[in-house]
C-alpha cells in the first residue's frame, strides 16, 4: 500500500518540472510523509491551489494509497 | 447540482464556520481532524462540525466539492479554506485569526 519517497518525488516531477522536492518518512514507516514543494508554477497562486496542483501530481493516490502526506508549498522567488 | 452537494453547499451557507471532519470535536477519530479542532479552539472559534465517518455520501461528496483529496476540510462563509496543512500553516503565521476577522466570523471574548 504504501509509497517511497522516491516515487512520490518521482510523481510531483513529472508533473512540476522545475519542483524542488524534499520529503521526509515521518515516521520510518513508508506511509507518514512531510514534503516540502518548492515551484515557480505555484507563482501567483493560493495555498489551495499550490496543494492541489501537487495532489493532482500524484494522480489519486492522495488520500488512498498514501494516507499522510504533510504538504507545504511555496513559489520559488 | 447534485443532492450531496446541495447539502454542503446549503450547510456552507448557513453555517459561518463549517468543519468537516473524521469523528466529532470531543472524540475525533483522526489526528489530522483533531489537530483542526483544537486551532479553532484555541481561537474560540464556534464551528459546525460535520463527521463524515457517519456519511459515507458527504464523505465521498466533499472531495468532489472542493477538488481536494483528503479530510479534514474547513469553510469559512462559504469559502473553502483548506485542510489540516494550510489551516496550521495559517495559524502558526497569525494568519488565521486575522483571516477569520476580515470574513466578518465572530471570536468570542477570552
Amino acid at each position: 500500500m504504501a509509497m517511497s519517497v522516491g516515487e512520490i518525488e518521482r510523481l510531483i516531477r513529472e508533473a512540476i518540472p522545475d519542483a524542488e522536492v524534499t520529503i521526509k518518512d515521518m515516521a520510518g514507516d513508508g506511509d507518514h510523509y512531510a514534503a516540502m514543494v518548492v515551484s515557480s508554477a505555484f507563482k501567483g497562486k493560493t495555498r489551495v491551489q499550490q496543494h492541489q496542483m501537487v495532489y493532482d501530481a500524484l494522480k489519486g493516490r492522495m488520500g488512498g494509497q498514501l494516507h499522510a502526506l504533510s504538504l507545504q508549498t511555496a513559489a520559488k522567488k | 447540482m447534485s443532492n450531496v452537494s446541495q447539502r454542503i453547499q446549503n450547510d456552507i451557507n448557513t453555517n459561518d464556520v463549517v468543519l468537516y471532519m473524521k469523528g466529532t470535536p470531543v472524540f475525533p477519530r483522526c489526528g489530522f481532524s483533531s489537530a483542526v479542532v483544537q486551532i479553532l479552539t484555541e481561537l474560540r472559534v464556534s464551528f459546525k462540525a460535520v463527521d463524515v465517518l457517519v456519511d459515507p455520501e458527504i464523505r465521498q461528496g466533499i472531495k468532489e466539492f472542493s477538488n481536494w483529496p483528503t479530510i479534514p476540510q474547513l469553510y469559512v462563509k462559504g469559502e473553502f479554506v483548506g485542510g489540516s496543512d494550510i489551516v496550521r500553516e495559517m495559524f502558526d503565521q497569525g494568519e488565521l485569526k486575522s483571516f477569520l476577522e476580515t470574513r466578518g466570523v465572530r471570536l468570542q471574548a477570552a
